[in-house]
């Protein structure tokens, strides 16, 4: 049996983030990943470090996050391409103009700088775009990052601060005592008081092993790219409502991504779905309309989890004395990855963290329950 | 009962035949504007070479191939100018783009992939200067527009095609300025007893030698290139003898090739599982002797199910139609059945032979100096891939994430097997293990609507 302060189940950001975090501040930490590190959500989505028109309830924790991604060069040794080109969100409609300003204004309650772009601004400065935008909202310190990098390079830097990272170690079995966890993978057993469940979809079967089961449900971003264009977009751009978002790396190739892959009960094996392909061609060029005939060289998915409420589960278990949650970002969780990891490390280390976390509360679904019975 | 048939060269062509001959009438999908595969591609409407001086000693099947494909066309729901870029094998659908503008599905209850093949190359530091193109490109210019890639072009690979192509050339009225065959001359005769398995293609392949070496061509054998040399274009090929002597060939263009690899990517979306074939040193989609894959369904035949050039395609593409048929209840010509598989096994034998006569040079992959570019898409070198393996990378894929090999234009079709190479010997694990790209959709470029629907 193999024993440490800290087990984590997951090596995407969130998972990775806490290993590192942890391992800083002298822990004895192992993390089992069933594949390789940042293979799923972490790895495979479209790579935006936007803090941008989330709920308030997430805003403070996206604010820690971004602070960390300023840091990563002294942290990893890399930036993970992070680019804070910022992030502007398009208006098609004065319903969704309402929308920006509406935002805007909760965001400034909590710091954030926004900056609004009229209808004859964003003709001046963005003539890229349609005749369908008539507006957009600037968030200048957000930008994108290359989902394949951050988890490997997280990886590595918390195994030179001292944690272990076992890739390819299934979870097999998971038990509670009054000593602590006992994890079993890859044919071993590890044991720690504390365990950190950060499995993104499969989160949720790790909750359900500690009887605390979540209505949690596969989400597969459905991404695309492009050749190689000549530059002409400086954003990560997205839409009121959803739906489309999109950006241009600085090699020219323009990612972008809307609807939904497909994939099996298990979420192990995904695919793009061609019809999201076809969808979100055709709302690009209606955005862009240069991006006409450009040519798609590359599809993707992978398998992220989502609640209905949009919240992630992020905290303490309700059943289990040193079971801490923090999984299903819907499709948001890229950002927040390396914010979740220093906000666990703080959990365990400090027994606080200073963002607030009762949204995210894995208690909600049963109070839920218990209203609607 | 649906069945679409993927390609129409000489395996497709075969497979259409006996569906016809069964009353199934396919939907049949080319690339291409007309079948006939790479091998036997014909040249646009308005050219007017004969058979004989396109096709060669080939001219003869070429045409009989031809013939039979005009026949069958207009008895198919033809799609030419169609590429299949996605496959849900779960749905049947085959997810198509006609002329690079009308998308498009096809439904299946029953699908037979003849997908074909591509030039297997080596980088070499210099390749993706313009006037270096693959063996392969180098005859298709030839051979359907008439072009040559150069008035005193280098051949520099292995295998049959190597030799082929120059006598092409030299033909055709282009000086070949050199043959380098990185084989030794004792290799390829070590193979000659079972290259008599086909005896005419064996002494066919003898012919072009001697009739290289009769027009004084330059001919070099176990011999290495080093560099493709040129300010902006080739204007000369370094390279080193068998006695480690360098040399200096001046030219003004390059074609490169080192034998072919299966065009499989359409098997890996239809979840074909692939398997490497050590012999040929290439990754194939799993198949029985009859072209059954071991999804319910999908049928393999040519040489995107493992490299056997054209007779053997035309062999495996009418097997694989019979196994169609039989296994949806048909009955089918059982001596024909009986023929095909006895061909089958011979010309196996044959392959086998040409595999050890014409070796795959994974050494000089394996060797690729770090500022050789590996990925030409990305730009990626050899030494930012070695790079991806300290970084803890354990297989191409996970490669692939961190140094963008095989991320572009081609999605590593061309990069992908000297990629395996490099990763490999960075890693000092067998060449399997280092893995294949996975294929994803769109298995070629996809282009964005012209105008938004």
């Amino acid at each position: 049996m193999t024993r440490a302060d800290v087990l984590i189940v997951g090596g995407g950001g969130a998972g990775c983030a806490a290993a590192l975090f942890l391992a800083r501040r002298g822990a004895s930490v192992i993390l089992l990943e069933r594949g390789q590190v940042g293979s799923q959500a972490t790895g495979v989505n479209y790579g935006g470090v936007r803090q941008q028109g989330r709920h308030p309830a997430g805003i403070p924790l996206a604010r820690k996050a971004r602070e960390i991604w300023s840091r990563l060069p002294e942290l990893t040794g890399t930036d993970a391409e992070f680019d804070p080109c910022g992030h502007l969100k398009l208006a098609r409609s004065e319903a969704d103009e309402a929308e920006l300003l509406r935002w805007n204004a909760i965001a400034a309650e909590h710091g954030l700088v926004t900056r609004m772009i009229g209808r004859n601004a964003i003709r001046a400065d963005h003539p890229y775009f349609s005749d369908q935008v008539v507006a957009g909202s600037l968030l200048a310190e957000d930008g994108c990052a290359n989902p394949r990098l951050l988890s490997p390079a997280l990886a590595r830097a918390a195994r030179s601060a001292g944690a272990t990272v076992l890739e390819n170690h299934a979870v097999t079995a998971l038990s509670h005592r009054s000593d602590g966890f006992m994890v079993e993978a890859g044919g071993t057993t590890f044991a720690a008081p504390v365990l950190l469940n950060c499995a993104g979809f499969w989160g949720g079967q790790v909750a359900a092993a500690f009887d605390e089961p979540v209505p949690i449900q596969p989400l597969h971003p459905n991404m695309l790219v492009t050749e190689p264009l000549p530059r002409f977009c400086p954003h990560s751009l997205g839409v009121v409502g959803g739906g489309l978002y999109l950006r241009q790396i600085s090699r020219g190739n323009v990612v972008f991504g809307g609807g939904r892959g497909s994939g099996d009960e298990e979420g192990l094996v995904t695919r793009p779905s061609a019809t999201a392909t076809q969808a979100s061609m055709a709302d690009a060029v209606r955005l862009i309309p240069r991006l006409a005939g450009a040519m798609v060289i590359r599809s993707w998915t992978g398998t992220d989890g989502t609640f209905a409420d949009h919240f992630p589960v992020l905290g303490p278990s309700r059943t289990t004395p040193g079971l801490i949650h923090a999984f299903g970002f819907c499709g948001e969780g890229f950002q927040l990855g390396p914010g979740v990891g220093l906000v666990l490390s703080e959990l365990v280390l400090d027994g606080r963290s200073d963002v607030p976390l009762e949204a995210f509360d894995i208690g909600r679904f049963a109070r839920q329950d218990a209203q609607q019975a | 009962m649906r069945v679409a048939v993927v390609g129409a060269g000489p395996a497709g062509v075969r497979a259409v035949e006996q569906l016809l001959r069964a009353g199934i009438e396919p939907a049949w999908i080319e690339e291409a504007p007309d079948g006939g595969g790479r091998i036997y591609q014909r040249p646009p409407p308005g050219f007017a070479r004969s058979h004989r001086a396109l096709y060669g000693a080939d001219a003869k099947r070429a045409q009989a191939l031809h013939a039979t494909l005009d026949a069958l066309k207009p008895r198919t729901d033809w799609r030419p100018e169609t590429l299949v870029w996605n496959i849900r094998p779960r749905d049947g659908v085959l997810d198509v783009v006609t002329r690079g503008t009308r998308p498009g599905e096809i439904r299946f209850d029953a699908l037979i992939l003849c997908t074909g093949a591509m030039d297997r190359i080596v980088p070499v530091p210099g390749w993706t200067m313009p006037g270096v193109t693959t063996l392969g490109g180098a005859q298709i210019a030839l051979k359907a527009q008439g072009a040559a890639i150069g008035a005193r072009p280098v051949f520099v690979g292995t295998g049959p095609l190597l030799w082929l192509a120059a006598l092409q050339y030299a033909k055709a009225g282009a000086s070949p300025a050199l043959v380098l065959d990185t084989t030794s001359f004792l290799t390829k005769l070590l193979a000659t007893p079972g290259l008599l398995w086909n005896t005419p293609t064996f002494l066919r392949g003898l012919r072009y030698t001697a009739a290289l070496r009769a027009r004084g061509v330059t001919i070099a054998e176990d011999a290495t290139p080093l560099a493709i040399e040129g300010e902006g274009k080739v204007a000369a090929l370094r390279w080193r003898d068998s006695g480690w002597r360098e040399h200096v060939a001046p030219c003004d263009a390059v074609a490169l090739g080192w034998g072919l690899k299966p065009e499989a990517q359409l098997a890996d979306l239809a979840g074909v599982p692939f398997r490497f074939d050590a012999a040929q040193h290439n990754w194939v989609p799993e198949r029985d002797a009859a072209g059954r894959s071991p999804v319910p369904g999908v049928y393999l035949a040519g040489d995107g199910a493992g490299i056997g050039g054209a007779e053997v395609a035309e062999h495996a593409g009418a097997r694989a139609a019979l196994a169609l048929l039989e296994d949806h209840g048909r009955s089918v010509d059982l001596a024909l059945r009986g023929h095909l598989d006895g061909r089958l096994r011979t010309e196996a034998r044959f392959r086998a032979a040409l595999e050890r006569a014409f070796p795959f040079p994974a050494h000089l992959a394996r060797r690729m100096a770090d500022a050789t570019i590996l990925c030409r898409c990305e730009s990626v070198t050899a030494g930012e891939l070695r790079e991806a393996a300290r970084l803890g990378a354990p297989e191409v894929n996970r490669a692939k994430a961190l140094s963008r090999v095989g991320m572009g234009r081609c999605q590593g079709r061309v990069c992908g097997p000297p990629a395996a190479e490099v990763l490999s010997e960075a890693l000092g694990i067998p060449v399997e293990q280092a893995g294949r790209l996975r294929g994803q959709p769109p298995v070629k470029p996809l282009p964005m609507p012209m105008v938004a629907p």
